[in-house]
């Protein structure tokens, strides 16, 4: 049977959960980042949910989640509250969440988003603040299975930003996320890496006839763990909806599994058994005020966004796929910030001249350099516009402008000081005699080659161009060598 | 010649100041005391007479070093829902049974500071749920003025062991009434704080907007000195007041005339033993000698409902505070099955009393979808308006007095198959505890062989206020240190 989903809208929103960067976790003072530690090493009493403890907000946290809704457009609210979400699970160390009900941080903000069919805007209903669980690992031995707790995990700062239901198609809900991944690590409130678990996505489809305002019967489904799985997870139940829908048959209300290996969703649990979480103001927490100063404050130091970054790029003359490369990673961003600035007023084609480097040899260095940053690349930039000023007021050629940046990143040396130290200034009009010397001498030693230009073969010429360069171990001026060279030849002939 | 157990602390303090004896002996006689009643009193759920001689022997250095306070060597006795650094910690409860915290209380780092001598973690009713400290996993304590009758709860242990002299002050705990209570009838002074006032940050939550520890002393400058000793702003506690704490002591022997009273009726109606009645009225009489306006024409219709809303936003509170028991990270573990879920069931159906499993199902009742409207947020509605009842009288009134329960120590045994006969034991001190409030309850004479208790209500962070006018009555009226006949 042929389904055919051009019958049907598909109405998308997404729920993400993002664990925040910070130095502590979100209500005591143990170490927030546990990646790599030994299990249960980062506890105490009150992550560990002991009798007696109480929770403490971590204002860093709280200036994240302003600055993460900010960058959503969302209306930052003066007055919110912490409330208790309350379930039974091994891995919730107090018996109930702390998280936010009715009154969230932040809500109603935006997205927008690039894709192929252009620009879109994705509405944010709301972004709120909780903690993370511990992390429960299943093991098995002889006897059975049974599972471990580790409690590193359990208090970590997480946000919780809720779409409303606005993409209406896979293909929006993956751009959506890689926008809202890029802009997370851009503000650098998250690592955002869906792999590693801290940038988790759950997502509610249904579908619709096309031209009907009423949604359809959604479906929400867990247990991706990548971009990708989100996408084939969405696009399988895209299908599974719609042929159910043709088939006649109602769509239920329900928690789905994606499956990885067989790439399908599974009923995990139906509405009618869905928690109570038992909602209600954590009374260990009196009620969260934001001064104006305060949300200004952050508004003023969140740096430029992707979006508006690659717009600035372009205005600056890079074209789409220039722009959209160098502003996607924050660390790049910033290295071409500070190139064209090192670069002001020496060349006018400065922004152009400092995204080729960026993504030549600056990106060879980067993808060689896997996991390290561009903030660690060891040329500074306003060493590379040395470099690269050297190259465009003709002291150097570009192949040994390569030269030289293979050397400043080997032996930490500035251009200038390599230039001079290895002799490796051009040899233009001034080193006329000096070349004229060379060119003769190539046309000397080479018989086969002359023979051949004489005998009319012009790839003769090239070869011998390529000499004269090797000798000069590419100091010289192109252009200038192969007009000495076809002036020489011409006497010959 | 008085027994040093008999002593007040700070009559003990003036002692060991003058080394008339040393903080070993006092400890010594104290602990002495304490081993001769307990068999019959049963106040304590841990005795812990080793750490006590050693902190003694500590108190002893700090007096020849010249760096005593004025609880230096004094022996006291804290309430077992007060975490207590390597010493079991059961909050009256199966389920913590065999728990060592690892970690201390703001409230006895304070003390610890301040060095004064722990003799025991004190009996209570199981999670503080109870008013005559029978719901104890630890068994019921007696009442030293007549060991077959209640000493009130939860806080009873606390007040049993100083009004028989096994200790002389302790740390109870108020979330509506639970060391007011007790006090008045063990016939001891006991204040509930403003809430904030002390921090709660190692107190195991029973009803977290409405717990607040307090102290148990033997007169109004003991309570005075030990407020002043755990209270104060703590970081720890996001609800602990930020204002720094008032000198408190310096509100005793203040003159009292002129202090405007209010009398609500609403505290004198139905149900009250006439004998109580007549033991507040002689009170209100001795506050008029003083020099005290006493106004009667005070009603606060909202009285009424304070015991409704108590019951649902303590239980609801304590529903969440209690899930954290679950056999998997600490306490007591029901071993008889592998299976995850059976094992939680398991554990807190063995681990909780039947006290603490009603309240349990009753505030997960009221938060429950559907009943949250009806139930938990309508509580909280009418507590604001009990909050702005008690502004409106403190406009016109420096403190409200009233009779802390409306009867003597009642026998052991009569009400606990009651819950709501129980609950009505604690109608005079829910509405204060649950608009913040500092009270006070202290002696104010004698029915039937048994101590009645007289409760002075204050204002928002006004137990300065309160501690002068109740430490005036007890200077006209024989100077409090009421001992039990045990």
């Amino acid at each position: 049977m042929v389904t055919t989903l051009d019958q049907f809208e598909t109405v998308i929103g997404l729920e993400v959960h993002v664990q925040l960067i910070t130095n502590s976790k979100m209500f005591c003072s143990c170490s927030a980042d546990y990646s790599g530690a030994e299990p249960n090493t980062h506890v105490c009493p009150v992550c560990l949910g002991l009798p007696g403890v109480l929770p403490v907000i971590n204002e860093e946290a709280i200036r994240l989640i302003v600055a993460i809704g900010l960058s959503l457009n969302c209306k930052v609210s003066d007055f919110s509250k912490f409330d208790r979400k309350n379930y039974l699970y091994p891995d919730l160390m107090k018996g109930y969440q702390v998280s936010q009900f009715d009154l969230p941080i932040c809500e109603n903000g935006w997205q927008d988003l690039e894709i192929d069919e252009g620009l879109f805007r994705c509405g944010i209903t709301r972004v709120h603040m909780e903690e993370d669980t511990a992390r429960l690992l299943h093991r098995k031995n002889a006897g059975g299975s049974y599972s471990l707790v580790d409690i590193n995990r359990s208090g970590v700062p997480l946000v919780e930003i809720v779409s409303e239901p606005d993409m209406r198609s896979p293909e929006q809900a993956r751009a959506y996320l890689i926008s809202l991944r890029q802009l997370l690590r851009m503000i650098g409130a998250s690592n955002a890496n869906m792999e590693e678990g801290n940038f988790r996505c759950d997502a509610n489809i249904s579908l619709r006839p096309f031209g009907e305002t009423e949604l359809g019967t959604k479906v929400e489904i867990k247990n991706m763990n990548s971009f990708r799985s989100v996408y084939d997870a969405l696009c399988f139940e895209q299908v599974r909806q719609a042929k159910a829908l043709i088939e006649g048959e109602n769509i239920v209300q329900e928690t789905r599994g994606w499956n990885q290996e067989k790439g399908i969703t599974i009923s995990q649990r139906v509405k009618e058994e869905a928690n109570d979480y038992r909602y209600f103001p954590e009374p260990d927490l009196p009620p969260l005020t934001l001064s104006n100063d305060f949300v200004e404050n952050i508004r003023s130091e969140i740096p430029e966004l992707p979006s508006a970054k690659k717009q600035r790029f372009v205005s600056l003359g890079l074209n789409e796929f220039e722009a959209g490369t160098l502003s996607e990673d924050r660390s790049r961003a910033n290295y071409f910030d500070n190139l064209v600035e090192s670069l002001e007023g020496k060349s006018e084609r400065a922004p152009k001249l400092a995204a080729n480097w960026m993504l030549g040899e600056v990106a060879r260095w980067d993808n060689e350099h896997v996991g390290k940053e561009l903030s660690e690349f060891p040329i500074k930039a306003d060493s590379l516009a040395e470099l690269i000023v050297l190259t465009e007021e003709g002291v150097i050629t570009n192949a040994v402008a390569k030269q030289v940046f293979e050397k400043m990143l080997s032996d930490g040396l500035g251009a200038k000081q390599i230039v001079e130290k290895d002799g490796l200034a051009q040899l233009g009009e001034e080193a006329g005699d000096e070349l004229v010397a060379i060119v003769r001498s190539v046309i000397n030693d080479n018989d086969k080659a002359l023979a051949d230009y004489l005998a009319g073969k012009s790839s003769a010429l090239k070869f011998l161009l390529g000499q004269v360069m090797r000798q000069t171990k590419g100091r010289a001026d192109h252009a200038l060598v192969q007009s000495l060279l076809e002036a020489e030849l011409e006497a010959l002939e | 010649m008085k027994e040093l157990w008999q002593l007040t602390a700070h009559e003990a303090n003036k002692g060991l100041r003058s080394r008339d004896f040393s903080s070993v002996e006092l400890t010594n006689s104290v602990l002495e005391r304490l081993n001769s009643v307990e068999p019959e009193m049963n106040a304590f759920i841990t005795i812990t007479e080793e750490t006590a001689l050693v902190q003694a022997k500590e108190a002893d250095k700090r007096f020849a070093a010249g760096t005593a306070t004025a609880l230096t060597g004094i022996p006291m006795g804290i309430k077992d829902l007060i975490v207590t650094k390597g010493t079991r910690t059961t909050a009256g409860s199966q389920i913590l049974s065999e728990f060592v915290p690892p970690y201390n209380s703001h409230v006895n780092e304070k003390l610890e500071q301040a060095g004064t001598v722990m003799v025991g973690k004190t009996n209570l009713d199981e999670f503080a749920m109870g008013s005559s400290t029978e719901h104890s996993a630890f068994g019921a304590t007696s009442n030293p003025w007549d060991t077959a009758r209640i000493p009130g709860g939860s806080s009873g242990g606390s007040a049993a062991a100083v009004s028989a002299g096994a200790c002389l002050g302790a740390l109870g705990s108020d979330t509506g009434g639970s060391i007011r209570q007790p006090a008045a009838l063990c016939g001891v002074v006991g204040l509930d704080p403003t809430y904030g006032r002390v921090s709660r940050f190692g107190v195991i939550a029973f009803g977290s907007s409405l717990d607040q520890v307090g102290p148990i002393g033997r007169d109004v400058e003991d309570v005075a000195t030990i407020l002043d000793c755990i209270g104060g702003h703590d970081p720890r506690d996001s609800t602990s007041n930020p204002e720094p704490m008032p000198d408190l002591r310096h509100y005793l022997g203040r003159e009292v005339k002129g202090l405007r009273i209010g009398v609500p009726t609403e505290y004198f109606v139905e149900g009250i033993e006439p004998d109580v009645k007549e033991r507040v009225e002689e009170a209100l009489l001795e506050f008029e000698r003083l020099g005290c306006e006493i106004d009667r024409t005070l009603s606060l219709p909202m009285t009424k409902h304070a015991l409704a809303v108590y019951y649902l936003i303590a239980p609801s509170e304590a529903s969440s505070n209690l899930a954290r028991y679950d056999g998997i990270k600490y306490g007591l573990r029901d071993e008889t099955s592998n299976e995850i879920w059976k094992t939680v069931e398991r554990t807190r159906a063995k681990g909780f009393g039947e006290e603490v499993k009603r309240r349990i199902m009753l505030g997960t009742y009221a938060l429950s979808a559907g009943y949250y409207d009806k139930y938990y947020l309508k509580a909280q509605q009418v507590r604001t308006l009990i909050i702005q009842e008690f502004n409106e009288a403190f406009k016109q009134y420096d403190l409200l007095v009233t009779p802390t329960t409306p009867s003597v120590a009642f026998p052991k045994k009569q009400k606990i198959n009651d819950p709501y006969a129980m609950y009505l034991n604690d109608i005079y001190t829910l509405p204060s505890a649950v608009a913040g409030l500092p009270a006070l309850s202290m002696p104010c004479g004698i029915a039937a062989g048994l101590p009645v208790g007289l409760q002075i209500i204050g204002n928002f962070g006004e137990e300065g206020k309160i501690l002068q006018a109740a430490h005036a009555y007890e200077q006209t009226t024989g100077g409090g240190n009421l001992l039990a006949s045990l």
